[in-house]
């Protein structure tokens, strides 16, 4: 599988990556070198394999529904760039 | 007396129990190696301040404990931290423009661990971009320089990655030890690559809690050191049940140490013949054959097996680690931590930002991980990779029940130039063909530095045991370490100021 300039475009916009133009053809090419390189999985018949998600057998462990750790606003905001009051800040987003 | 810098952990833990040597000696010769090691560029952040009060604590509880208190493990040791792990108000970056100036207001359970058995942290080293990288190429905060080089030639070799500065400070004599992490290979390869010993334990040994995340199925902490009992010491001291991971393993946490026998007899090895590279340099393969038969003499049988799907590891690697990534670093936005640039609306925001803070081989990881999990991808690329991955688990789980542990080299070379695969991803990708089959089945696998190349270069050979048997990897790792007799050490050109 190839990738081409619309689909870079496409998944970097998913991805939240801003892409100039100029760079779409490279990264295309790029990422199309590797899809291909990757395509060689399709040697292997794995009809009847599960898909392997985690190399734990168990099940995840249940813990009790009670609060044991909390008020750390000001820790959880300490990094923030941007922010006042205890919020994060962002660019406005409702007009 | 030698150099306090070129003890091993277990004999300045001798030195320091008979009181011939204070933590404080052994750190501030440490602190002095380091600061003359700048030209190597294996720390982001050097904390000296809090290592000499750190050190000076450990002296203080050691006065107190000669009354029959109970000595930490690493009591008075110091050690260099990997700059993925959260550090308590230390500046962590995971190599990344896009965490300028993060300060964790926590610190990482696996430190935390370190800090509780009496370790001293001399500060956090440089490494591939979010771990990303197989050569220390991709830090923001540049190349990292491998103390070796080869004979006759100054050209600036990479010490492998992404653990590269943890790798650099161990070899370069500025740490005793160092935390790394290891999703692809990023313990084994370095250490391969700068002649030290690092070993990445089963998935699940170490928590990743306070761990950066690149891809959370295959991630696991491990130490980096210059000799097994060393690496043995140092993991006992990481490692251990935390209900904070998810993932984290409810086992016994073995006395790591003690495996250290010295006795493999009996014991099956597996050789994988599918590790025969075509145009792998005759150098590794000889080194793997002397590796046998090192083991083969000391009274190890020595079985030939087949992991017949090892050769699509990297694929499915290169499918499941980005696509984990492409999750886990959805995180980066400029809102909660790190780099910030503006943008008109909240979307250009997020895109100026994670454009900016992001270098190239991040953002290709970022974007194939998010080609291959987007709709009508999903099936072909990331399904088809876990089911890939289940038969690589299970082509282990087969040889296990025919040997104990499994030789193979660690890389397919020895340390190349900076720049020589930085134009190539896949090149670059091969580096870790194997090493990634154990993280893809979560087992725990080591590196010793086993010869020189022609060149004069290290070249390491790994050992792989089944899921919670490092005991095993370790007593093989002791007798091959014992039967190699490296001991060799590169020449400190990078002292003195130049």
């Amino acid at each position: 599988m190839s990738v081409d300039k619309a689909t870079v475009a496409r998944i970097a916009h998913l991805a939240r990556i801003g892409v100039g133009e100029e760079e779409l053809q490279p990264l295309a090419d790029e990422l199309s070198g590797i899809l291909q390189w990757i395509e060689q999985l399709n040697e292997v018949d794995t009809d009847a394999v599960p898909p392997m998600a985690s190399v734990h057998d168990q099940a995840l462990r249940w813990r009790e529904d009670v609060i044991n750790d909390g008020d750390k606003q000001a820790d959880i905001v300490a990094n923030a760039p941007d922010g006042a009051n205890g919020f994060f800040a962002v660019p406005k987003v409702i007009e | 007396m030698a150099e306090p810098t070129e003890l091993g952990i277990a004999e300045a833990r001798d030195q320091l129990a008979k009181g011939t040597l204070s933590a404080r000696e052994l750190t501030e010769s440490h602190i002095a190696a380091m600061a003359d090691a700048t030209t190597l560029n294996a720390m982001v952040t050097e904390t000296p301040e809090i290592a000499l009060a750190m050190a000076d604590a450990s002296d203080a509880r050691r006065a107190k404990g000669d009354a029959g208190g109970e000595t930490g493990a690493l009591e008075g040791i110091p050690l260099a931290i990997k700059d993925l792990f959260c550090t308590k108000g230390v500046l962590t970056t995971a190599g990344s423009h896009i965490l300028d100036g993060f300060t964790p207001p926590y610190e990482s359970t696996v430190t935390a661990n370190l800090w509780q058995a009496g370790a001293v942290m001399l500060g956090k080293t440089n490494m591939d971009e979010f771990a990303m990288g197989s050569s220390n190429e991709t830090s923001y905060h540049g190349v990292v320089q491998n103390p070796w080089r080869r004979k006759g030639d100054n050209q600036t070799l990479v010490p492998g990655g992404s653990s590269g500065g943890s790798a650099v400070a161990v070899a370069g004599r500025f740490a005793m030890g160092a935390t790394a992490t290891d999703t692809g290979g990023s313990i084994r390869q370095p250490a391969a690559f700068t002649g030290t010993v690092g070993c990445k334990p089963t998935y699940g040994r170490c928590s990743r809690w306070g761990v950066v995340a690149f891809a959370s199925s295959l991630d696991q902490a491990g130490p980096i050191t210059r000799s097994v009992r060393d690496n043995a010491i140092m993991l006992g001291a990481m490692a251990g049940y935390d209900p904070k991971d998810s993932t984290s393993a409810k086992i016994a946490l073995p006395d790591f140490e003690a495996a250290l026998t010295g006795d493999v007899r009996g014991l099956k090895i597996g050789v994988p013949k599918e590790y025969v590279l075509d145009g792998m340099p005759v150098e590794i393969e000889a080194l793997w054959q002397q590796g046998i038969g090192w083991l083969r003499d000391a009274g190890a049988a020595i079985v030939d097996i087949s992991l017949p799907h090892t050769k699509y590891a990297l694929p499915a690697y290169y499918i499941v680690a980005p696509a984990e990534a492409s999750s886990n670093l959805a995180r980066y936005d400029g809102v909660r931590f790190g780099l910030r640039v503006p943008g008109e609306d909240l979307t250009e925001m997020y895109k100026n930002t994670r454009a900016a803070g992001f270098g190239a081989e991040v953002r290709r990881r970022v974007l194939i991980g998010t080609y291959v999990l987007s709709a009508g991808y999903y099936d072909a690329y990331y399904l088809k990779a876990q089911k890939v991955r289940r038969l690589i688990a299970q082509d282990f789980r087969d040889a296990y029940e025919k040997v104990d542990a499994i030789l193979t080299p660690s890389a397919p070379s020895a340390a190349f130039a900076v720049g020589d695969k930085a134009d190539d991803p896949i090149a670059m990708y091969l580096n870790d063909v194997f090493t990634v089959p154990a993280n893809l089945a979560g087992l725990p696998g080591i590196s010793i530095p086993a010869g020189l190349s022609d060149e004069g270069l290290p070249l390491g050979l790994q050992i792989l045991a089944p899921a919670f048997d490092e005991e095993t990897m370790y007593r093989v790792a002791g007798v091959l370490e014992e039967a190699a007799a490296f001991a060799k050490a590169p020449e400190q050109w990078w002292r003195g100021g130049s």
